[in-house]
This record gives structure tokens, C-alpha cells and sequence, in this order.
């Protein structure tokens, strides 16, 4: 693969991140209202932590296992296929089902990491990832292909955790600028008047990624 | 689905202030005796229209024996936490149940002058996958809709406690049981919360021996109606603390919890102390070791009356008692209405200090042994009794109808249903508008108001005031 697709690769994972960050469903507006709680804007960066904690924690549940696999450079290739096509098929699932999981509910209001986490893992934050990481992967077992499954197992699995941070800390970059927008300037009106329902193009970017991946792999 | 959040959805009490004043109400119609379906009537509040103080239209289920009572939106402001997950919700449907026949219409009210029935769902359904019978308050929260209920299973009601059921917020399918540890909770009437505080508040009535044939003399006069407050761990489903406010303080009925979720303090209005026949508001607040308390604020005394002025029910005593029946905060948390609906009084508390209430506004209308007329010279029947209070806090709505068969006991005299308005002053005070007085259809009576686009007892807001 040429230095292109890798830096678009990880445009995919920075991109993706910010995505996730802007949409209010992942979390910012907790940190407003934590703030206004605790009458305080420390309150804020306390629970923009707890929310990126909670994310990093998901991305890295997803990523770690497919690192652990892509060792076996042998399947390389139905690996990335078949992560494609879980994708599609979530993001099929998204399309049809349009229903929010009511277990999500059910976590306490005070626990925005677990929160956090559950609610990236439900939506298929963490698996939009995997074809994105799949395909870094490739990129650089080129150079390594005769090295040692241990070393290459090694590498792999750096690399996961360096896709999940940079994917949270976009996230947290970008939700965290609305937050503070928010609370300091826009005011609260703010958030009923510029969240969109995202639900269908979030369906659809995971059929895209999928489909991008499965054709890459190929 | 929107593809933008509802703008009747507001993130604090003060955008819901805020925002543009209501158009039309929706009011309950119920036939006393099952001789005529009840309905929903659209009433039209906007003074600039012509046919302002009128009912615009009407819903009229093709059953009949329902008896609404009590009802509720399908969504509310609650949406916007990213807890809840359906930030993309409408405002669309009103979740109307019937307490005497446990049947539940869903009305869709989109165009309230086209408003008509969307769904209904048939008490069999309701016993099977609840358990519970007798459906009555309804709010929407985090897992769905909530509906509270005021009977268990069996044919009176008797089998098993009364509880909370969830609805899912888009299909309106029954998911089930909202308890998992009621604790000695036994007895259902209102419900109502704080979302991002995580917690609910709970309170009784009776069960259904005790008021679907009339009021039960010897069981109010031996304390058998509920007289406590549960406190619940909202999403754990779990019941933390009871607090008896008395056995004297017969019928806890409606929970009003501020509305800016920052405080932790509440309302609930008790019909009768049966040691004097006052009737009183206990304010309820969370101390400081995190454990809940409640203080009576609030007493309003009965009226002396002579036995030969009074019903059956009451010559006894040789007075009106107060019978508070419900209550309603403004948005602001400012004013508390308390409907007497005995002695035929609204009274407005400023209750900026919840602890030490302020009698602040009054109006007198209809009442036991007393009939007073409206300003515009028509009568009022019964007492005023299910008030709503518009977001801006201008306007207080009220209706007379307290539950058919009570209402027989209270008021053998009387019929009719009316809806009427008061205006609140700059500083308080309330004076009805002459202008606003609406006369049922012959033989339906008035209940339960809601207010298009939300009101002072539907919504909860999950950010704090700023």
C-alpha cells in the first residue's frame, strides 16, 4: 500500500473520532450538565474523562482481539473480509432496527464511564474501527512480513492501542469544544436546536466502511 | 422520528418558560354512569381566535364505561438527555387510560383539530403482562412510558399490589412490571421523579374496593387509605424508603417534585387529616445524610357548616372539610396551587422558601354548602379540582369532576362539567377570567387537563436551570 491509503486510514480513525465527538448521543452535553450541577466548570472536564474512558475502554475491547488474530498472517485477508462484513451487517441491522437498546437506560446517571462504554459498544463505535485498524495492519506487515509472529503480535497490538487513543482523544476534542461552547457562551438552547438525528447516515457510514474494507481486502 | 428534536422538548425549566404560550388544551370528558363514551375535548386557548373558550373538538372512544381520569404525553423534554436515548421522539401522542375498564387509547393530537384514536390497547392485555389493572398517571422517563396503576390483579383488584408498568415510547407494546423491590409499597396513586438525581417518589390512594363504588366511611374514619411516600432508587427499580406521614393523613395523593432538577425537594397534597378534617401539604426533601424527610407545611382548615346544608357523608361532623385533591407547581417552583375541592377554593402558595409556605393568591368557586357562582354569573358544580398551570406560570387552568361516584357522595345535588381559567398577577394573586368558562356536553363531567406542547406536570428537564 502506498503512504496515501495510510494516511487516510488514519484520517478515517481521527475523522470517525470527531464524528462521534460532535454527535450529542455520545455523551457532551452530561459534561454541560454536570457543570451546571456542581455549579462549577471543573465538573466538566471530570466527566468529558469519564466519557473518554468509557469510549477508549470500547474501541480498545474491539481492537485488542482483532490484533491478537491478524498474527496469523495467513487469514489476513478473510480476517479483514470478514470484520468487513460484520460492519455491513451491523450497519444493516442499524437500518432495519431502528430502536434505541432500553438497557442503556438503565444505568445510573453518576456512572458516565460504564455509560460511556456500553453505549459505544451498542452503537458499533468500536466495531466501525476494526476494518480502519485491518487496513493500517496491512499497510505495515509488508516491511515486517518475515518477522517473528511474538514481534509482529506485539506491534499489532501497540498499534490497536494507538488507533483507540487517537480515535478518543479526537472525540474528546471535539465534543469537549461543544461543551465548553455551551456552557460559556451558546447557552443550553443550543442543544435542542443543533443535534440532528444521525441515526440513518450512522447505519450507512458503517455499510460504507464495510464495504470500502471488503473491496480493499479483495 | 424527527430528524430534530421536538421543539416542545426544552433543556431546563426556564427555556420551557421560555417558550412560545399554548394554543389549545386537551381536557378529559368522562360519562359518570357508562351511559356515553367519554372522549378527549380540544379546547382553543388562544384569545386572539374566535372561538377561543371553546371546545373545537372532540374524541369520542367507541366504548364506553372507561372513565378517564388521569393522563399523559407520549414524550416529553426528558428526551433531551443522552441517557435516554430517544432525543428524536415527537410529542404527538396522548396516552389516555380508563380506571374503571383498564383500556388504554393512545390519541394522536398532531393536529389537534383532527386529533383522533391511533391505538387502543384492551385490559387483557394489560392484566397479562402486568399483573396490574386500573391504569392511571403517566410520564415519560428513560425506559419508555411509565403508567402508574391503582389495582393488582383479580376481578376487584385485590390480587396482589398495584404498581408501575412500562410502555415502549414508539410501538406503545407493554414491556411489564417496572418494580424489582417494591418493598411495603401496597397501595398506588401518583408518581413522579428526578431524572439526573435518580430518583423517584411515589404515593396512595386506595385500592379499588375502597373507591369504585364511593368513598368508604368506616375505612377513612379507621385510617385504612394510604398514608405513606415511597422513595425509589429510579433506574435499580428498588424502593429505599417509606415514610408514613401519619395514619390520620388519609389519601397521600399527588407528588410534585420541583422542576429544576438541581433541588431535591418535593410536594404532596393530602386530601383529609381524619383527627380534624384539615387538609394539608407536606414538603418532602432529601437531608443531608442522604436519607429522605417530610414536614407538614401546609394546613387548611375545615369550615364550620350547619348538618342540614351538608350531605349525608358529612352531617356528622358539622363541617366542610378542605379535601385537598390535587396539587400543581409552576415552572419557576414558585407557586404551589392547592385545589379544595370541599370547600370550593384554588388557593396559590408562593413556596420560593418550601419549607414555609405563603398563602399568596385565592379564589372561591362552587363548594360543599356554598355553590359559589362564577364572576360571569354561571354556577360552577362540585369544587375546583384537577388544575394545570401554563409553562410561563400566566395562566392556571382547572376543571371540577374529582371521580364520578365521589363526586355522587360530595355533591348529590350537582352535574356538570366545567373547565375554567385564572389569571396569576405580577406578584401573585389570581382572579378568574370572566371570558374563559366552558359547559361540558349534558352528562359528560371534566377532568385531567394537558396543555399543548407540555405543562407544569408532564415534562421532566434534565439540566439545571442556569
Amino acid at each position: 500500500m502506498d503512504p496515501t491509503t495510510l494516511a487516510a486510514l488514519w484520517g478515517a480513525v481521527i475523522l470517525s473520532g470527531l464524528y462521534h465527538g460532535l454527535n450529542p448521543g455520545m455523551g457532551w452535553p452530561l459534561a454541560v450538565s454536570a457543570a451546571l450541577f456542581e455549579r462549577s466548570a471543573r465538573a466538566m472536564p471530570r466527566a468529558l474523562t469519564a466519557l473518554a474512558g468509557g469510549h477508549l475502554l470500547a474501541m480498545a475491547a474491539m481492537l485488542l482481539p482483532f490484533s491478537l488474530m491478524v498474527a496469523l498472517v495467513r487469514w489476513e485477508i478473510e480476517i479483514r473480509i470478514g470484520a468487513g462484513l460484520l460492519v455491513i451487517a451491523l450497519g444493516v441491522f442499524l437500518l432495519i432496527y431502528r430502536r434505541h437498546p432500553r438497557f442503556l437506560a438503565r444505568v445510573k446517571p453518576t456512572r458516565l464511564g460504564l455509560w460511556s462504554f456500553l453505549a459505544a459498544v451498542a452503537h458499533g463505535a468500536g466495531l466501525m474501527l476494526v476494518p480502519i485498524y485491518l487496513g493500517i495492519c496491512a499497510t505495515l506487515e509488508t516491511d515486517a512480513g518475515h518477522a517473528a509472529a511474538g514481534a509482529l503480535m506485539a506491534q499489532n497490538f501497540t498499534l490497536a492501542l494507538l488507533v483507540a487513543l487517537a480515535h478518543t482523544a479526537a472525540m474528546t476534542l471535539a465534543g469537549g469544544a461543544l461543551a465548553v461552547g455551551m456552557y460559556f457562551w451558546l447557552g443550553l438552547k443550543f442543544l435542542s436546536k443543533t443535534w440532528f438525528n444521525l441515526d440513518i447516515v450512522w447505519a450507512l457510514s458503517l455499510v460504507l466502511v464495510g464495504v470500502i474494507a471488503v473491496a480493499e481486502a479483495l | 422520528m424527527n430528524l430534530r428534536p421536538d421543539p416542545t422538548f426544552h433543556a431546563t425549566p426556564q427555556l420551557a418558560m421560555q417558550a412560545p404560550v399554548e394554543n389549545f388544551a386537551f381536557t378529559v370528558m368522562l360519562s359518570p354512569d357508562g351511559s356515553q363514551s367519554d372522549g378527549i375535548a380540544v379546547v382553543d386557548v388562544n384569545p386572539k381566535s374566535d372561538t377561543y373558550g371553546q371546545i373545537v373538538h372532540q374524541v369520542i372512544v367507541p366504548y364506553q364505561g372507561d372513565e378517564f381520569h388521569h393522563f399523559g404525553w407520549n414524550a416529553c423534554s426528558s428526551s433531551l438527555s443522552p441517557l435516554t436515548g430517544h432525543a428524536f421522539l415527537e410529542r404527538r401522542y396522548l396516552i389516555v387510560p380508563g380506571i374503571r375498564s383498564s383500556r388504554i387509547y393512545i390519541i394522536d393530537v398532531k393536529e389537534p383539530l383532527e386529533a383522533k384514536i391511533h391505538k387502543i390497547i384492551e385490559p387483557e392485555e394489560i392484566f397479562a403482562k402486568t399483573g396490574y389493572s386500573r391504569p392511571h398517571t403517566i410520564h415519560c422517563g428513560p425506559e419508555g412510558i411509565y403508567v402508574s396503576t391503582l389495582g393488582g390483579g383479580g376481578e376487584d383488584g385485590t390480587d396482589g399490589p398495584p404498581g408501575i408498568f412500562i410502555m415502549d415510547c414508539q410501538t406503545f407494546e407493554i414491556v411489564g412490571q417496572y418494580e424489582m423491590d417494591r418493598g411495603p409499597q401496597d397501595k398506588h396513586y401518583d408518581f413522579w421523579w428526578n431524572l439526573p438525581q435518580d430518583y423517584m417518589v411515589s404515593s396512595e390512594w386506595g385500592l379499588p374496593p375502597q373507591f369504585e363504588n364511593g368513598i368508604v366511611a368506616e375505612d377513612l374514619l379507621s385510617n385504612k387509605y394510604g398514608h405513606s411516600i415511597h422513595f425509589w432508587d429510579l433506574r435499580a427499580r428498588k424502593n429505599v424508603q417509606t415514610i408514613d406521614l401519619g395514619e390520620n393523613h388519609q389519601m397521600a395523593l399527588e407528588i410534585r417534585p420541583a422542576h429544576d432538577p438541581v433541588k431535591s425537594y418535593g410536594f404532596c397534597g393530602v386530601v383529609v387529616d381524619t383527627t380534624n378534617l384539615q387538609g394539608s401539604i407536606f414538603t418532602w426533601w432529601r437531608g443531608d445524610d442522604g436519607t429522605w424527610q417530610a414536614k407538614k407545611t401546609i394546613t387548611i382548615d375545615p369550615r364550620p357548616e350547619d348538618a342540614e346544608n351538608l350531605p349525608e357523608l358529612l352531617k356528622g361532623f358539622g363541617a366542610v372539610p378542605p379535601l385537598v385533591t390535587d396539587i400543581d407547581l409552576s415552572l419557576d417552583d414558585k407557586y404551589l396551587y392547592v385545589a379544595c375541592w370541599g370547600l370550593g377554593e384554588m388557593h396559590q402558595y408562593d413556596v420560593t422558601d418550601p419549607m414555609n409556605p405563603v398563602l399568596a393568591g385565592k379564589v372561591e368557586l362552587g363548594g360543599i354548602a356554598r355553590g359559589t357562582k362564577h364572576p360571569n354569573g354561571k354556577p360552577f358544580a362540585y369544587g375546583p379540582q384537577m388544575v394545570e398551570i401554563s409553562r410561563d406560570g400566566k395562566r392556571v387552568y382547572w376543571t371540577n369532576s374529582l371521580y364520578s361516584t365521589w363526586d355522587d357522595q360530595f355533591y348529590p345535588d350537582d352535574e356538570g362539567g366545567q373547565m375554567v381559567m385564572a389569571n396569576v398577577g405580577e406578584n401573585g394573586g389570581l382572579a378568574l377570567a370572566e371570558d374563559f368558562y366552558i359547559d361540558f356536553p349534558k352528562g359528560l363531567r371534566a377532568h385531567q387537563i394537558r396543555l399543548e406542547g407540555g405543562d407544569c406536570s408532564t415534562d421532566s428537564f434534565c439540566y439545571p436551570n442556569v
